[in-house]
C-alpha cells in the first residue's frame, strides 16, 4: 500500500533523512521506534508534504501514484491521513465546520456528493462517541482551549470522520493518561483495522503498542530504518534502549 | 473637532496615512460635514454600514454620537473596495453608557481604508470595546487610529480597543496608532494591536485534512473578520457583513491573487 524507497530530505540545508526504505502492506499495523532527532517526525511530515521538507532523492508510492506529487490536500482526499504530535488550534473556526469542509472536499475531489448537514451531524456523533468525545467540543474551535489528551482524542474523531486508508499517527500517545490512552488505542483499532487499511504509528514508548498491536516494528536512527522485527522489538527497545538495539 | 479651514493633508496627525492626492483634491465642506447622532438616556442606537464604492473614487464619512446615561450605541463597518475609505467616529459616552464598535477594511490594488475613532469617557462607569480588522492585499493599506480620552473624574471606565491586520501580500501595509489620555486613576484601558499573515501552520493542518488552499484561506480569514461582528446581536445581521465581507474577498482574489 505504502512504498518508500531511498528516501533521502533535508530542511534547510541540513539532512535529516537519509536513505529510508520501508514497505507497508494493506492491513498491516507497523510501529516506529528510534531516539529523539532520529527523523521520525520529518518522515510524517515529508509524508504530509509540509511546506520546508524538501525531498531530495527516492520515492513514496502509495497504492501505486507518486504521494511525493500531490499536494498536501491531494494527498488526504488519496486516503492518506496525518495524526499531528501537535494539533494546530484554529481560533474562529469549529471543528463541525473544519470537518465538515474537509470531508466534502475530499468526497468532491473523489467525485462523490457532499454530505449534508444532518448526515455529518450524524458521523460525528457516532465517531466522537467511538473515542468518548463529548459532542459539546466538536461544536467548539478547533483545539483551542482543549488539554493535550482531548487535543490527541479530537484527531482520533477526525481520523474517523475522514475515513482514511492510511493513517500516519506521530506520537498519538503522548500527553494522553493511562484511560485516555486505552481509549484512543480502541479507537485506533476500531477505525483502521481492516484488510483495505494500515497504519504508520510513530513512537517513542512500548505502551501504545499494548493497544494497537504491531504486525512489524522498526528501528529509525540517524535517518534510516536500521533494524525491523515483529513485536518483540518494541519490548527488547523499551528494555535494553536504542543503543544497545540498534547499534 | 474644529472644523477645519483648509484641506487637511498628510502632515495633519489624524491625516498620517490617509490618500494624500484624494485630500488635495477633495471639497471642504464634505470634510467638514460630520453626521451627529443623539442616544437618548437608557436607549440603544444600531448602525450597520458597509461601504464599497467604485475602484477610482473615495469617500470620508464623519460620525459624531453622543451617548446618554446608560444608553448604548453600537456601529459595525465593512470598508472596501475604493481607492481611498475613511470612516471617523467620535462619541462621547455619559455615565454607564457603552460604546461597541466593530470594523473591517478589506482593501486591494493601491487602495487605502481607514477607521479612525475618538471616544471620550466623560463620565464615570462608562464602558467602550473597540474590534477591527483588516485583510490588506496587492500594495493596498490598512489603517486605525483610535483614541481614548478619560477625563478626571470619569472614575471606573472600561475601556478596550484591538486592531488585528492580515496581509496577504508583499507590498500589502497597515498601519495603527493607539492613544491613550487617561486623567482618571481608577480605569481599566486595555489595547492590543498586531500585524502578521495568514496562520501557516492553519493552513497546512487544514490541508492535512484535505482543505484545498483557497477554502482553507477563506476559512481563516473569515474567522479572522468574525471577530469584528461577533457583537452584533441579530444572528441574520451579523451572517449579512461578514457575507458582505467575503464577497468583497472574492473580488479581490479574483483580481490580483
Amino acid at each position: 500500500m505504502l512504498k518508500i524507497e531511498n528516501l533521502h530530505a533535508t530542511i534547510g540545508d541540513t539532512e535529516i533523512l537519509k536513505g529510508l526504505t520501508l514497505e507497508v502492506a494493506a492491513g498491516e499495523v507497523h510501529a516506529i521506534m528510534g531516539p529523539n532527532g532520529a527523523g521520525k517526525s520529518t518522515l510524517s511530515y515529508v509524508l504530509g508534504g509540509r511546506p520546508g521538507y524538501e525531498v531530495t532523492a527516492g520515492s513514496v508510492r502509495f497504492n501505486g501514484i507518486d504521494l511525493l506529487d500531490l499536494d498536501p490536500h491531494e494527498r488526504a482526499a488519496a486516503g492518506l491521513f496525518l495524526g499531528f504530535q501537535y494539533p494546530v488550534e484554529i481560533p474562529g473556526v469549529s471543528n463541525v465546520q473544519f470537518l465538515r469542509e474537509a470531508l466534502n472536499a475530499q468526497r468532491g475531489a473523489r467525485g462523490e456528493e457532499p454530505l449534508s448537514g444532518g448526515e455529518f451531524l450524524k458521523l460525528a456523533r457516532e465517531k466522537a462517541g467511538l473515542l468518548k468525545l463529548d459532542m459539546e467540543m466538536l461544536k467548539r474551535q478547533v483545539n483551542v482551549g482543549f488539554s493535550g489528551g482531548e487535543k490527541k482524542r479530537a484527531e482520533m474523531v477526525q481520523m474517523g470522520i475522514l475515513d482514511p486508508k492510511f493513517a500516519v499517527l506521530d506520537e498519538t500517545d503522548s500527553g494522553l493518561d493511562i484511560d485516555a490512552l486505552r481509549t484512543v488505542g480502541d479507537g485506533i483499532n476500531s477505525i483502521m483495522r481492516a484488510p483495505d487499511k494500515a497504519v504508520l504509528l510513530i513512537t517513542h514508548y512500548q505502551r501504545l503498542l499494548d493497544y494497537v498491536k504491531p504486525d512489524k516494528v522498526h528501528v529509525l536512527a540517524k535517518g534510516r530504518i536500521v533494524k525491523t522485527g515483529g513485536p518483540e522489538l518494541a519490548l527488547q527497545l523499551e528494555n535494553e534502549g536504542y543503543e544497545a538495539v540498534a547499534a | 473637532m474644529t472644523e477645519l479651514a483648509t484641506l487637511p493633508t498628510n502632515r495633519d496627525e489624524d491625516w498620517r496615512y490617509s490618500d494624500g492626492a484624494f485630500l488635495a483634491k477633495a471639497d471642504l465642506d464634505a470634510i467638514n460635514h460630520w453626521r451627529t447622532l443623539e442616544v437618548p438616556a437608557g436607549e440603544t442606537r444600531r448602525e450597520q454600514l458597509t461601504q464599497s464604492g467604485s475602484a477610482n473614487s473615495g469617500s470620508t464619512d464623519r460620525l459624531r454620537v453622543h451617548v446618554g446615561r446608560d444608553a448604548r450605541f453600537e456601529g459595525f463597518y465593512l470598508l472596501s473596495g475604493s481607492q481611498y475609505q475613511r470612516m471617523e467616529v467620535e462619541v462621547t459616552l455619559e455615565e454607564g453608557a457603552h460604546f461597541e464598535f466593530g470594523g473591517v477594511t478589506i482593501g486591494g490594488g493601491a487602495s487605502i481604508q481607514e477607521f479612525v475613532t475618538r471616544v471620550i469617557h466623560a463620565h464615570p462607569g462608562a464602558t467602550s470595546n473597540q474590534v477591527v480588522r483588516a485583510v490588506q492585499s496587492g500594495m493596498s493599506t490598512g489603517n486605525f487610529l483610535g483614541r481614548i480620552e478619560v477625563a478626571r473624574d470619569a472614575q471606573k471606565t472600561d475601556a478596550a480597543q484591538n486592531f488585528r491586520a492580515i496581509l496577504l501580500e508583499k507590498g500589502a501595509s497597515a498601519n495603527t496608532k493607539p492613544e491613550l489620555e487617561i486623567f482618571a486613576d481608577d480605569v481599566l484601558c486595555a489595547h492590543g494591536a498586531a500585524i502578521g499573515q495568514l496562520d501557516e501552520q492553519a493552513s497546512y493542518y487544514m490541508a492535512a485534512r484535505g482543505i484545498p488552499p483557497q477554502i482553507a484561506r477563506k476559512l481563516l480569514i473569515q474567522a479572522f473578520i468574525g471577530d469584528a461582528f461577533e457583537n452584533i446581536v441579530d444572528d441574520a445581521q451579523r451572517e449579512e457583513m461578514l457575507d458582505k465581507a467575503l464577497h468583497e474577498l472574492g473580488d479581490l482574489s479574483g483580481g490580483s491573487a
